[in-house]
């Protein structure tokens, strides 16, 4: 897999919970631990939306959340690549009849690469990251 | 609201989240601060509703254990194991020994990996990254050993109606053994990295204080209990699954003064506690079938005809979780309601937090293990106007606490 200019710049990731159960949180955060460690790749989680490339969203949108998923969507800067992790993000996964629910997540905002599982496993998330990389550099040469 | 003439000391409110992307029960917290100390707290959970009770009312028993293992994606044992329990009871389905076995194995894996991560994540609020980095270092040797029983590393579904759905071989014994003693012989460098840490006692010594009359009044539960000086657990005061056989006792710190500290020490003896059930229930181990049944539509037509109520009680990481069931004869149960660890440790954040420094919230919210790290977002309104404290600069602000100290 060709990443020309995979390492001209550090990739921060925001990650957002919309609702979800935890379990796609822990598997993040497992990816960004010693074991798969992509932070030695420059690949981070950071606290602000602002600072962030990519936007990594988790649940199936509550509807108390969806305006701040659009608040947070809007404050990151463009270019940017947004992954939904996990399931219930796609099509709502075992919540999908819940009367509280205002996604799957590309109802609320557009989305770009999925990573199904429930919860998809870290290398599953790494890989959806670095295939966000290659769609940044396709949005950066463009624009 | 403060005024601009009230001067620098005058109350002002800092609501934090909802934006907490690592919580259980995403909370808007909003605190009335004077200075730099917390004179009011208040809290509003409500962000991850799903209606998951409402959702399994309207799904068969069978369906519902998958869905319990998604009410929290940490605890995915305790939830499906607690209304197993209550539909059995209410069905009248025995559980073969054997599965109860592997039921409490699981069950005493999770309580590791649980209080590994929560470990790391505390370290991380006291901005203590090493620490952090390590405990989730470790903690993936849990994860792997559970892989090896259920197949997966988060929402287990080994959990059936009846039994568990995946034996444990005689040749996985090894491996867990195996996987055990990585523990038991790292558990005296992490006792020593969280207990005689300067750092960490400076930080957590005296903080976030929770008495035993507030800890009973508040009906705290598990670890935030215990560290308070309650002598409570349910794998010793209500046995279920295999612990009638085992000898667990509830596990206190020698004084217990119920701050920070003694949670610490609290989670860790358990992580050691924990060690010893799984060597004991492989040791003990019966055999025999795991299920009660193999053919769903004979479970399903089972808790169809069942009529009745039924509380399950486990003992999970983070306390006391109980599911009512009440079945009435229809595929679907009457009523469910589910009340989690985390649901009772909530009101015990206000005694912990009055009189506190901002610089403390991070770890006091974290120290009754809400499930993950805390803030992400804090939002500063002083004088009707708006600064935004992201998730770092709470940390910045906690490490500055800690060098302040060191000085």
């Amino acid at each position: 897999m060709a990443i020309p200019k995979a390492f001209s710049r550090s990739l921060w990731v925001f990650h957002l919970n919309t609702g979800s159960c935890n379990g796609c949180e822990i598997e993040i955060v497992a990816a960004i631990t010693p074991r798969y460690d992509p932070e030695r790749l420059g690949v981070k989680l950071v606290g602000s939306p602002r600072h962030a490339d990519v936007l990594l969203m988790t649940g199936p949108v509550t509807h108390m959340m969806a305006d701040k998923v659009r608040r947070v969507y809007a404050q990151v800067p463009d270019p940017k690549v947004v992954i939904c992790i996990g399931t219930c993000g796609q099509s709502g996964g075992v919540f999908y009849e819940s009367y509280n629910l205002d996604g799957p997540i590309d109802q609320v905002v557009p989305v770009d690469i999925y990573v199904p599982g429930c919860p998809p496993r870290p290398e599953a998330i790494i890989y959806g990251v670095v295939r966000a990389i290659e769609l940044l550099e396709q949005r950066e040469g463009s624009a | 609201m403060s005024t601009p003439e009230a001067g620098k000391k005058a109350p002002y409110r800092i609501p934090i989240g909802p934006v907490h992307p690592a919580l259980k029960e995403p909370v808007l917290f909003t605190f009335e601060i004077e200075g730099e100390v917390v004179k009011k707290v208040d809290f509003a959970p409500g962000n991850t509703h799903r209606g998951v009770e409402w959702m399994g009312m309207r799904r068969n028993p069978v369906q519902i254990v998958h869905l319990t293992d998604r009410i929290c994606g940490i605890c995915g044992i305790v939830h499906s194991l607690s209304f197993a329990q209550a539909v059995e009871q209410i069905a009248g389905i025995e559980v073969p020994p054997r599965a109860e076995y592997i039921r409490t194995i699981l069950h005493e894996l999770e309580r590791i990996q649980s209080h590994l991560l929560w470990a790391g994540v505390a370290a991380h609020e006291l901005g203590f990254d090493s620490l952090f980095y390590l405990s989730w270092r470790v903690r993936e040797r849990s994860m792997d050993l559970i892989e090896e029983i259920t197949g997966n590393r988060v929402n287990y579904g080994i959990i059936q109606i009846g039994g568990v759905r995946r034996n444990i071989t005689e040749d996985q014994y090894p491996k867990v053994l195996e996987g055990l003693k990585y523990y038991s012989d790292l558990f005296g460098k992490m006792a020593d990295l969280f207990l005689n840490d300067v750092t960490i006692a400076m930080r957590c010594q005296g903080h976030g204080l929770l008495t035993e009359k507030d800890a009973r009044e508040l009906c705290a539960v598990g670890p935030t209990a215990r560290a308070s000086g309650v002598t409570m657990d349910v794998r010793h005061d209500h046995p279920y699954c295999a612990y009638g056989d085992l000898d667990v006792t509830p596990i206190l710190p020698q004084k217990p003064h119920g701050d920070i500290y003694d949670r610490v020490i609290v989670r860790l003896l358990e992580i050691k506690q924990s060690i010893g059930i799984i060597e004991s229930c492989i040791d003990q181990m019966p055999q025999g079938e795991v299920l009660w049944e193999n053919k769903l539509p004979k479970v399903l037509a089972t808790c169809k005809k069942a009529q009745g109520e039924a509380i399950g009680r486990v003992e999970a990481p983070r306390g006391e979780c109980m599911h009512y069931v009440r079945m009435d004869g229809n595929e679907a149960p009457a009523t469910w309601k589910v009340k989690a660890s985390s649901y009772s440790n909530l009101m015990s954040w206000i005694p912990m937090l009055l009189g506190e420094q901002i610089a403390d919230i991070p770890i006091i919210v974290a120290s009754i293990d809400p499930c993950m790290s805390c803030t992400d977002r804090v939002t500063l309104i002083r004088e009707g106007r708006a600064d935004t404290l992201s998730g770092e600069s709470l940390t910045r602000m906690s490490r500055e606490k800690t060098r302040r100290l060191q000085k």
